[in-house]
């Protein structure tokens, strides 16, 4: 085990399987000469070379699609965007070529693709550069989708979608790349479809995905201030899904809120809803309650930006809810 | 010159059959008789065009009797270029194109039977009946579809010309495209990087002067072999109704490009006879009855070779006539045997989604899927299994 930053940890699972694999490349804007827009490629030019460690230009289609027509020459590219903001461009690519390729071509054609980049708010930077991507991807068969919390986990799924045969869109999270944490030396690899109990309680369940497993180990903090326990599962990989795990904190505490950054309607807790009602209905003891970003574009002024974003607090509440708790004086 | 792509199943327009008609009667058969190429060659790429103008003309009928459904955009009139620019190539050159594909796939050596039963849905065709006419694939003989988005397929072909790059081969990858694709910011995109990478891509506009309904000149602020000036691309002109024109330009372009001459754009002048798809009327409301008729009189490029090479002696009507029955022929069989082909099997209807169906965690969301928690996959304890499912 070594401490490092989550945005080390993607570098390392990035040279893990370069190290391992001459199929793997890396393009993207500034990834190479500029060492990355948030410094996750940081070194990696001097170290492979400009064949593989590959500056795009600003053409987010383009290079997309590019990346997916090597991939169906057996090539593993990893395709970095900036930030899922601007890979919208690039959304036919994606959801056109990338994710039916191979169910068109009756399974002749393979697309080992990985889409990595951050997702979601970061610090005022207003709407167009502030919102969770995530159900764009998750919404069409044909592509994975994994969204780490922490380093290790950062690490592990990274080198897990850079091995997948399939597309797999890695959504990252701006605020994570100087999170520190503990994360295994060598070879490091975590299933996709895997979820991980970031918080044992067993009175309510908070499930969520990505950076807001950190806002939700902060709600369960102040929770347990007043005696309350919550679960706290990070769902790690949203497509495949691991509904097992889902399933069994449900069981385990009958009171569930899903947090997620993400706009609510059609997001990915309302996915998670509905799967609790069809198949743990009779596990409940009360409606499960959604905590999302405000159903609004992103403000600019902190004020309201702060009153947009899912908050520690707006979790406790919609716990409470659920706990048919009046609302606590932590 | 000719150097045949796949051999075809039905041993009908290659270079052998017709090899061995010549041989026995003349003696001509690998002797340069027009424009540098033999008569044996002649007599191929005319058959060629003649199966292709066969398969289409028999896809026609099967959708107007409802054997083939969904969209369906024939190549009728365009058959120069499909002969002209893919029968030079290699078998390991990829080729990609949009939904107007029958033919190209055919050229670059889908067999018509594999052809005919993708367009009826059947297991026997090219893509399991899951594709469909605009969605032919075959990645052995080089054919990578068939795409159905405007322009969607252009970053793919760049793609395939930076694999080859990347890996330090020697095939050229063409790619294809309808004149309205030229308006893309894919193609701007693509052509942009295929420049700074110096990519082995032969980009080919497939220039039939409408975009469905839309005259390219209404559309367009400049001439299309100004398109690539921009990227320091080469742009060429070739008429695609000239398929010995156009076969000595592509079989040229594709050495030199293999050769290290770098991405080339190819506007190849040609004209459709049918509508833009089955529901599209011949002429419609976007051109006159008068136009399309002079192409078809005077722009035919089967018409144009025959006629070449019967004034040249190089044909007679009873070989044109045996050349016909034998592609009419293989056409008949091709649409027999997809009739004849199963429709898919409702037990395969979630194969092929994921080329990896991970152990853990569920892949499908309609609980209905292969993996774990899918019907096919045993189903979740205790629960009643999904969106569809109880």
């Amino acid at each position: 085990m070594a401490e490092m930053t989550y945005r080390d940890a993607l570098n390392a699972a990035m040279c893990q399987e370069m190290d391992r694999d001459d199929s793997v490349f890396l393009m993207g804007e500034e990834v190479a000469e500029y060492d990355g827009a948030y410094k996750v490629s940081r070194g990696m030019l001097a170290r492979y070379g400009d064949r593989r460690v590959v500056d795009s230009p600003i053409s987010e289609l383009g290079f997309a699609g590019l990346c997916v027509g090597a991939a169906t020459a057996g090539l593993r590219p990893v395709c970095e965007f900036m930030t899922f903001n601007f890979a919208f461009l690039a959304l036919d690519q994606v959801i056109n070529n990338a994710a039916k390729m191979f169910y068109m071509s009756n399974g002749q054609i393979s697309v080992p693709i990985v889409f990595r980049g951050p997702t979601g708010a970061a610090l005022q930077l207003a709407a167009q550069h502030s919102q969770a991507c995530e159900t764009y991807y998750v919404h069409a068969p044909g592509v994975k989708v994994v969204t780490p919390g922490t380093p290790a986990d950062a690490k592990g799924l990274l080198a897990a979608a850079i091995r997948d045969d399939d597309p797999v869109a890695v959504m990252e999270g701006e605020l994570l790349y100087n999170v520190r944490g503990e994360v295994p030396d060598g070879e490091y690899v975590i299933p996709l479809g895997v979820a991980d109990l970031k918080r044992s309680g067993g009175d309510v369940s908070i499930v969520t995905h990505g950076k807001m497993v950190h806002v939700a180990l902060q709600a369960a903090t102040m929770l347990a201030r007043d005696g309350i326990e919550a679960d706290v599962l990070d769902l790690r990989s949203i497509r495949p899904l691991d509904v097992d795990a889902i399933l069994e904190t449900v069981a385990r505490t009958n009171r569930v809120v899903y947090l997620e950054e993400g706009w609510p309607f059609a997001g990915v807790g309302a996915q998670i809803v509905a799967l609790i009602q069809e198949e743990a209905f009779d596990d409940l003891d009360a409606p499960v309650m959604r905590v999302t970003q405000a159903d609004i574009p992103m403000p600019y002024a902190k004020t309201l930006e702060q009153l947009a974003k899912p908050s520690a607090r707006g979790v406790v509440e919609a716990c409470r809810r659920v706990l048919y708790q009046p609302s606590g004086s932590s | 010159m000719l150097q045949a792509t796949k051999e075809r199943e039905s041993g009908v327009a290659n270079g052998d059959r017709s090899s061995a008609d010549g041989d026995a009667e003349d003696g001509l058969g690998d002797v340069d008789v027009i424009e540098g190429f033999t008569r044996d060659e002649v007599h191929a790429l005319l058959a060629e065009m003649l199966l292709y103008r066969r398969f289409e003309e028999k896809a026609e009928e099967a959708y107007a009797i409802g054997k083939i459904g969904g969209f369906c955009h024939l190549h009728i009139g365009q058959e120069g270029l499909a002969a002209g620019a893919i029968r030079p190539l290699r078998q390991d050159d990829p080729v990609i194109t949009a939904y107007r594909d029958h033919t190209m796939a055919i050229a670059k050596g889908i067999t018509p039977r594999a052809a005919m039963a993708e367009l009826y849905g059947r297991v026997d065709g090219c893509s399991g009946g899951r594709g469909g006419s605009m969605h032919l694939f075959d990645p052995t003989v080089g054919f990578m579809g068939g795409h159905g988005i405007v322009g969607g397929q252009i970053p793919i072909g760049t793609g395939l010309g930076w694999a080859i790059r990347y890996r330090g081969d020697d095939q050229v990858c063409v790619c294809f495209m309808g004149d309205a694709a030229v308006n893309q910011g894919a193609f701007l995109e693509s052509l942009n990087m295929a420049a700074i990478w110096h990519l082995p891509v032969i980009y080919v506009v497939e220039n039939n002067e409408y975009g469905m309904g839309t005259a390219f000149s209404r559309v367009s602020a400049t001439e299309m072999e100004a398109r690539s000036g921009a990227y320091g691309i080469p742009a060429h002109t070739v008429n695609g109704q000239d398929v010995l024109e156009t076969y000595r330009f592509f079989a040229d372009m594709a050495e030199r490009v293999r050769g290290g001459a770098g991405p080339q754009f190819v506007n190849a002048e040609t004209y459709r006879f049918r509508g833009h798809s089955m529901s599209d009327p011949v002429s419609g409301t976007y051109r006159s009855k008068e136009e399309v008729e002079s192409h078809v009189q005077e722009q035919d490029p089967i018409t144009i070779l025959r006629d070449r090479l019967m004034e040249a002696d190089l044909l007679s009507q009873s070989e044109l006539e045996a050349m016909d029955g034998e592609v009419r022929a293989v056409c008949e069989d091709a649409a027999e045997f997809a009739d004849a082909s199963p429709v898919p099997d409702p037990s395969t209807l979630y194969d092929h989604v994921y080329a990896e169906i991970n152990e853990q965690g569920r892949l499908f969301l309609d609980g209905r899927g292969p993996g774990p928690g899918g019907a096919m996959g045993g189903g979740p304890a205790g629960g009643p299994g999904g969106a569809t499912h109880g």
